[in-house]
């Protein structure tokens, strides 16, 4: 399962992080990239950051990845 | 606020668009281009991709599940391992349906066996950290995506002195697959739609050799529709200009250099190797295994267990389904003896194989 | 003594005092206060419709329910399925040695609930213990008996070419909600479980469409996918749904691509899939919509004239592909 939507820093310890999709959370080890901060978007992998990007740039993937995802609706 | 029609995407029809121009200018010739990632597989089939596209524009999959491309011998390694008493195996989910040469983890799981089913190897280590007693083998399959995480399990087990986590490895590298169908020769490829979080960690600039050496159109691509519409339409126009390189279209996550601090993880704890694939044969240094140092905590070395040879299964056309050279309804037990339900070869127990993937979404 | 024992099992005074402690206490009703072998009920005229559904779920309390809401819901919907309206529930109670009593309270006060805005009596029931380790803390069988009223006609041979099919609200939020506490996942989810009993909503969209409701399903374990292919089969039509349609919460969307989920397929305990004449689909969508539990309501495909049975989704992007039904549980991914 490749998860291509970018997860955001919420939580930084040391190597681990605590990652938000939509509200969901999980762990993720973040030893694999380069000076992760919080509010840096990832890309999650087995449960391992491989890849960051800033906020600025999510913001582009995460569009896309709304428009992509089914109909929205009020709730 | 709901999309009130259901017509496709602004961006959607002017690439589908750009598609239909450039697959006119190469016309009446086919192309055939092929992807190596299984949730390319899925994707395209999911969003209806494929028969949107113009007949003379073929998409092929290739070896590209890390499921479905294990050897048999791996899983009955596995079994064999999972059999002893004290030893728990952790897998990722998919693994624990494939058929080895006479059961899978799934029915030994019922018949008593410990399977643990994890979505990260850090869970197996969190397992042989809580149970100090037991053995914890971690399954490891998968291509460079993965293998950094696995790469960083190992070292951390190696840093905390756990004796009782082992590795059972059968992670491998994907150019030199694609190499390997390149110099086959067998089916006549236009372009490769090159795997979107491989290259996250390998970079782009791993394809070059090849693009330069068979003289094929490689673009890195995403895994949305608009992604994959995206790197086809890139292709077309390396082919239609006659100009093969490598692209990157999945420029959000994507650079020419890739992860250089997980290639070095990576390094680390692994070095190539041949490794077998399952119906493409032993492809040269197209696996890894644990350096020296690691030995310890190697499966096969601490278990003392040896992979056995592998076995033909009758009738089962995965391989050639692998190299591309046939299309899954053309395997004679497809959606006969060979279902989701009752799968005989890896390409449709995979929730990434390409059998699978044409048997759910795909005309039958 | 705060804890199920064995012998509050063994039929002697224990139970009888653990049953009139806990069970007729609260569900207290003319039909069970004699506590005799049998309830004596009588029933309204009209078609008996008769259901029975046994729950293993695990955990017994998650975000939005317990085992307890979902064992009434899951029979209630079943009845509402049938165009019935749901009476009377049995209550069977399995529970494990040990399990605390303030749990078993909080399971039947959920029950109790439940069954009261479902407008049903609970009327009989039985009470086992088994010894520790042989049940999940508790397992529960509610069978169900309800009364189909004159010119409803609910079945899914019914479901004919142009018809509508609509959802009463997004999908996949049980599912998911169980998954989160699902041990070994360390995954934390804003998703509650939308576990409810449908008996009224479901009356609202009879009063709407009338005859032309053809058929009615609940989509719990194999999500819509499972229903929609089971409709198909039975009517012998081909069913095409619309993917930029069917209500799915961006969390829940999240969440199915973090676990590797197709929340086609998920479980949910609150909704239904409606099939019905195109005629009478904007009033059954008005009617949805002004209940509570249908507000998110849609219509998502429509049966096609072809008779092949299959169902196919267009996809958001507007390309096409088949719809199967599952094959047990859906398999995590990774790749």
């Amino acid at each position: 399962m490749c998860l291509s939507v970018p997860a955001k820093i919420v939580e930084l310890q040391g190597r681990l992080a605590t990652v938000d999709v939509m509200g969901n959370r999980r762990e993720a080890d973040v030893s694999l990239v380069d000076d992760p901060q919080l509010g840096d978007y990832v890309l999650v992998h087995a449960g391992f950051a491989i890849e960051k990007m800033t906020a600025e740039d999510a913001a582009e993937s995460l569009r896309l990845w709304e428009e992509m995802a089914r109909v929205e609706f009020d709730q | 606020m709901s999309n009130s029609t259901s017509s496709p995407l602004p961006r959607v029809a002017d690439l589908l668009r750009l598609i239909e121009e450039r697959a006119a200018r190469v016309a009446p010739r086919t192309v055939r281009f092929m992807e190596v990632c299984g949730t390319h597989t899925m994707a395209m089939f999911r969003s209806g991709i494929r028969a949107m596209l113009p007949p003379n524009v073929k998409l092929l999959s290739g070896p590209g599940c890390p499921v479905c491309v294990t050897p048999m011998g791996m899983v009955d390694a596995a079994l064999e391992i999972v059999r002893r008493p004290g030893l728990c195996l952790a897998t990722f989910g998919d693994m624990v349906r494939v058929p080895g040469s006479s059961s899978s983890l799934e029915r030994a799981k019922a018949e008593g066996a410990d399977v643990r089913m994890v979505y990260s190897p850090l869970d197996a280590l969190k397992l042989a950290e809580s149970e100090p007693q037991r053995t914890v083998v971690f399954f490891a399959i998968g291509f460079e995506t993965t293998t950094p995480a696995v790469a960083a399990t190992v070292a951390y087990a190696r840093d905390r002195g756990l004796s009782n986590m082992l590795f059972l490895i059968a992670n491998k590298v994907i150019p030199p697959a694609m190499e390997a169908i390149l110099a086959g020769g067998e089916v006549k490829l236009d372009g490769f739609l090159c795997p979107g979080h491989v290259s996250v960690i390998t970079g782009s600039a791993i394809y070059e050799p090849l693009a330069a050496r068979y003289r094929v159109p490689c673009v890195v691509t995403g895994f949305e529709a608009e992604d994959i519409l995206e790197g086809i339409a890139m292709l077309l126009l390396q082919v239609v200009e006659s100009d093969p390189k490598v692209e990157i279209q999945y420029k959000r996550w994507v650079h020419r250099e890739g992860n250089a601090k997980a290639r070095e993880r990576v390094d680390e704890v692994f070095r190539p190797c041949d490794a077998a694939w399952r119906g493409l044969g032993t492809i040269p240094m197209s696996g890894l295994e644990l350096r020296p140092q690691l030995r310890a905590h190697d499966a096969l070395a601490a278990l003392d267990i040896t992979v056995p040879p592998e076995l033909d299964n009758p009738g089962c056309s995965c391989g050639e389904v692998l190299r591309g050279l046939i299309e899954p309804p053309e395997c004679p037990l497809f959606a006969d003896r060979c279902t989701p339900a009752t799968p005989v070869g890896p390409c449709m127990v995979s929730t990434e194989g390409s059998c699978a993937a044409y048997y759910k979404y795909g005309e039958r | 003594m705060d804890r199920i024992l064995l012998a509050h099992g063994g039929g002697g005074s224990l139970t009888k005092q653990l049953i009139r402690d806990m069970v007729v206490s609260r569900f207290g009703n003319p039909a069970l206060a004699p506590l005799s072998d049998s309830a004596l009920l009588d029933l309204p005229p009209g078609r008996v419709a008769f259901t029975t559904d046994s729950y293993v779920v695990k955990p017994l309390r998650f975000r939005g329910g317990d085992i307890g809401r979902l064992a009434i819901s899951g029979t209630v919907n079943d009845l509402a399925m049938a165009g019935a309206k749901p009476l009377y529930i049995s209550l069977g109670l399995i529970l494990e040695e040990g399990l605390p009593l303030d749990d078993l309270a909080a399971i039947l006060d959920s029950a109790k609930a439940t069954a009261d805005e479902a407008g049903v009596s609970i009327v009989c029931g039985d009470t086992k213990v088994v010894e520790r380790g042989a049940a999940d803390g508790c397992f529960i069988n509610t069978s169900g008996i309800g009364v189909i009223p004159e010119g409803v006609n609910i079945a899914m041979e019914r479901a004919a070419p142009g018809d509508a099919i609509l959802v009463n609200g997004p999908l996949g939020d049980h599912g998911v909600a169980i998954m989160s506490e699902r041990e070994g996942l360390s995954f934390d989810t804003p998703v509650s479980s939308d576990v409810a009993p449908l008996a009224g909503l479901v009356a609202a969209i009879l009063d709407a469409g009338g005859e032309a409701v053809h058929a009615l399903r609940d989509p719990t374990r194999g999500g819509l996918g499972m229903v929609v292919c089971e409709v198909a089969e039975a009517c012998h039509r081909d069913i095409e749904l619309d993917e930029a349609r069917i209500p799915v919460r961006p969390e829940v969307q999240g969440a199915c691509d973090l676990l590797g989920l197709d929340p086609l397929y998920v479980a949910n305990e609150g909704k239904v899939v409606v099939v019905c004449a195109e005629a009478v689909a904007s009033n059954v969508l008005t009617a949805m919509r002004a209940h509570p539990l249908g507000r998110s309501a849609a219509v998502i495909g429509r049966v096609l004239d072809g008779a092949k049975g299959r169902v196919t989704l267009r996809t958001t992007i507007g390309g096409r592909r088949v719809v199967d039904p599952p094959y047990g549980e859906q398999l995590p991914r990774i790749c």
